[in-house]
């Protein structure tokens, strides 16, 4: 029974296999081909052998691991060394294909007047004559020359003629077709009344790998993801190509693009510590107070301080945004009744990071403030009753015992607090969208904006088209940084070890 | 500590005034609203051009389908770490944790393209689908689960399998009637906090959901209320009272869960 099940499984496993294959070779795509030959052939020998047995169990996992972030992760790398972006979205064989598809009008081509037709099936038929009465019939991207009396214009008058009318109503489908005249000239619509010869503007030839145009005679030669005359023009649209470290080089050395990387840099370094900072000095105090068994109703006063860190962050940061409009907002209006003056929270740089300061504070301190709240709870009593016995001061006891104590703890969450804050894309995207824009970038860069929401705008919503390769060369920069940061950590808290504890 | 239950307390509650007054927008809101009225939730409810209550059922929809896959698979995996010795299991953990190092969110372009290419392959799996989304879900959420998950399986005494395998029950029973009942505990935690990671997560769901009656609450909340702060205040108010509600009850249900959790290292998405 167990065998049936097993084999039917790996029966349906194989199938999809085969089918995914199929469609990736018509794709021409051989190197996921590869990897998923790879796959495949893993996943019988798992199912086949006894010794697989384990691996069984971690396949799902495994499967989704390293299809979605295994994958992309690699894929990046690749993107970050291309020109992937608007300009440069199609493959090669697929610009060929466009440029070699563009027909001008032949200069010298006088028209042909043209009657269609529609036969039983209603399938469009064509019959051209020229200025010197020749005549053609035209089917099915076909041309045929005919005389007088041919048996094809007796047929043609079995047919249905289209009158002015049907004819503008199948003006669509008659721009639509094209008729092969020779090797280098289609005959196609040119207006109402008459279909002209048009010239096939590009030729590619495979073996030189050149482009040439076929009017003028100029040579078009694949340059960094472009066909390129010798004269320097380039044909647009481009298309992928790898083009090394261009995209690092631009984002060091080019300097419209340079300040507001380097600007973006260093808010982000500030943001992550003024968030990790400020929630743990608040979540600190919190806890202390919290802590103090003289405090009546310590409870009801967690369970109510936690509840900011219980609404879901994309809600509180839209809350927020509310509070800090500048014109509405219940914060200008409490400050115009005390102070007697408005911030404006959203359109200054400066304000507008203290607005996310503020937002991040109120969004993380329950956090900070729960886990000193453990980490207090766990340090012995007995401690305190020996530095007040040397007569320590309590500011005394907390520089030399709690402070010292709770680092231990506490310290390794406040890294990874760091690195979440480093990328902590919501709160700054949902706040203020990374604005005020920083003047004069030739990226979309704002004054608010972190390196991740300046990758994700880079990528998906510039107005002066998209730029996938850039971004991609700003998340491996991400990348290497929160690695490095996470490695800090893990060698502080001995998490490496515990891997090789626990096997 | 006033000052701070103020701080902490005063945004919730204006919102919540928010939501009964029934003139909707920013100007002249007082804390206790005249004339308080349910006609905003009515509007989350009945509108035609912003499905409100849509969106919150797609968020709940896929939290819930995403938080039940996971546990199912990281059982499955942690299963196997805790109770199998075979080649490569120390370079597996190994890996789950290194990948949690690096968020998924930063390869959302790659990721992107990747579904855009799964989609001419599976078009109910492509881009602006609520499978392609969960997909990406799955991916994302083995690693630090693996393991939470893995460390509760260790405290679970082997001798019960032990002694279930010599009355011929095989690995796959024993893990299935005997493993799964016990660990039930870590699974519920493991699958709330999926689902309140899943519901509050708003990047992908931004980037591959494109039409509107797909949206998740995150997506869509945002581009309802975006700059209409004047005039659709008391409405905006009332979807986040009802979006957050589900996640606030989970949440101060878990209390005590979720603080062994997040000493332990989770930090909530």
């Amino acid at each position: 029974m167990g065998k049936i099940i097993k084999g039917g499984f790996l029966a349906i496993i194989n199938v999809v296999f085969i089918w995914i294959a199929l469609y990736l070779l018509s794709a021409q795509a051989y190197l996921v081909f590869a990897l998923l030959l790879l796959g495949a052939l893993l996943t019988n020998f798992i199912f086949i052998l006894p010794k697989g047995y384990p691996y069984r169990y971690l396949l799902p996992a495994a499967f989704f691991m390293v299809l979605l972030v295994v994958y992309p992760i690699m894929y990046t790398v690749y993107i970050s060394v291309t020109n992937y972006g608007t300009g440069n979205i199609l493959n090669k064989e697929q610009v060929i294909a466009q440029f070699e598809s563009k027909y001008v009008l032949e200069p010298s081509s006088e028209g042909y007047s043209f009657q269609a037709y529609r036969d039983s099936q209603d399938r469009l038929w064509m019959l051209f004559t020229d200025s010197e009465g020749r005549q053609m019939v035209g089917h099915d991207g076909e041309l045929t020359p005919v005389q007088a009396g041919d048996p094809l214009l007796g047929q043609l008058d079995g047919f249905t003629e289209l009158n002015r009318v049907d004819l503008v109503r199948a003006t669509n489908e008659l721009s639509a077709q094209s008729f092969a005249y020779d090797d280098l000239h289609e005959l196609r619509m040119r207006n109402i009344n008459a279909f002209s010869l048009y010239l096939q503007q590009y030729r590619y030839d495979v073996a030189s790998d050149r482009l040439t145009d076929l009017q003028t005679g100029t040579v078009y030669e694949p340059i960094d993801g472009y066909f390129q005359a010798p004269d320097g023009t380039r044909l647009t649209p481009g298309f992928r190509a790898v083009i090394g470290f261009d995209n690092f080089r631009r984002l060091l050395g080019n300097p419209q693009i340079t300040g507001p990387f380097v600007s973006v840099f260093i808010w982000t370094i500030q943001w992550a510590l003024l968030s990790v900072a400020t929630t743990f000095v608040v979540g600190l105090f919190l806890a202390i107070l919290l802590n103090d068994p003289h405090m009546r109703l310590r409870k009801v006063y967690r369970s109510l301080l936690i509840l900011p860190y219980a609404i879901p962050a994309f809600i509180s940061a839209l809350i927020w945004r509310g509070l800090f409009n500048t014109e509405l907002g219940v914060i200008n209006q409490i400050l115009r009744a005390t102070v007697g003056s408005s911030v404006p929270w959203l359109q200054d740089p400066f304000w507008a990071k203290v607005a996310l300061i503020i937002l991040n504070l109120w969004l993380g301190f329950p956090y900070m403030m729960i886990i000193c709240l453990g980490a207090l709870q766990s340090i012995n009593a007995e401690m305190y009753e020996a530095a007040l016995v040397d007569g320590a001061t309590s500011w005394q006891q907390f520089r030399h015992i709690t402070l010292p104590l709770l680092m231990v703890s506490v310290g390794p969450l406040l890294v990874s607090s760091f690195s979440f804050n480093f990328n902590n894309f919501s709160v700054i995207y949902l706040l203020t969208r990374g604005r005020p824009p920083i003047v004069g970038a030739q990226t979309p860069a704002g004054h608010t904006d972190i390196l991740i929401s300046y990758t994700y705008r880079l990528a998906f919503e510039s107005g002066r088209g998209i730029d996938y390769g850039l971004a991609s060369a700003v998340t491996l920069v991400i990348f290497l940084i929160t690695g490095a940061i996470t490695f800090f950590n893990f060698r502080f808290t001995g998490a490496l070890e515990d891997v090789n504890k626990n096997v | 500590m006033i000052v701070f239950l103020v701080f902490a307390l005063f945004p919730i509650l204006w919102v919540i005034s928010a939501s009964f007054n029934p003139a909707n927008t920013l100007v002249g809101q007082s804390l206790i609203p005249k004339n308080a009225s349910l006609v905003n939730y009515k509007e989350v409810f009945t509108s035609e051009q912003y499905p409100i209550a849509l969106w919150i059922k797609n968020s709940i929809v896929i939290g819930l389908i995403t938080s039940a896959l996971v546990v199912v698979m990281t059982s499955l995996a942690a299963y196997a770490f805790s109770r199998f010795r075979f080649k490569g299991r120390r370079e597996g953990l190994f890996a789950s944790l290194l990948v949690q190092v690096f968020p998924q969110m930063l390869a959302a372009v790659s990721i992107y393209l990747l579904i855009l290419s799964i989609g001419k392959l599976v078009p109910s799996m492509g881009i602006n689908t609520h499978a392609g989304l969960i997909l990406v879900y799955l991916g994302g959420a083995m690693g630090v689960n693996a393991w939470l998950m893995k460390g509760y399986f260790d405290t679970i005494p082997n001798s019960l399998e032990e002694s279930a395998m010599i009355d011929g029950a095989s690995p796959f029973q024993a893990y299935y009637m005997i493993i799964l009942p016990l660990a039930r505990p870590i699974l519920a935690v493991i699958f709330l906090l999926q689902f309140i990671g899943t519901y509050s997560e708003f990047i992908f769901a931004s980037v591959l959901i494109s039409s509107s009656e797909k949206y998740t609450l995150a997506v869509g909340l945002q581009l309802f209320i975006h700059d209409q702060y004047a005039s659709r205040w008391g409405v905006f108010a009332a979807a986040s009272v009802l979006g957050a509600l589900p996640i606030v009850i989970l949440f101060m249900f878990l209390q005590k869960y979720l603080v062994s959790g997040l000493t332990s290292g989770a930090v909530k998405g």
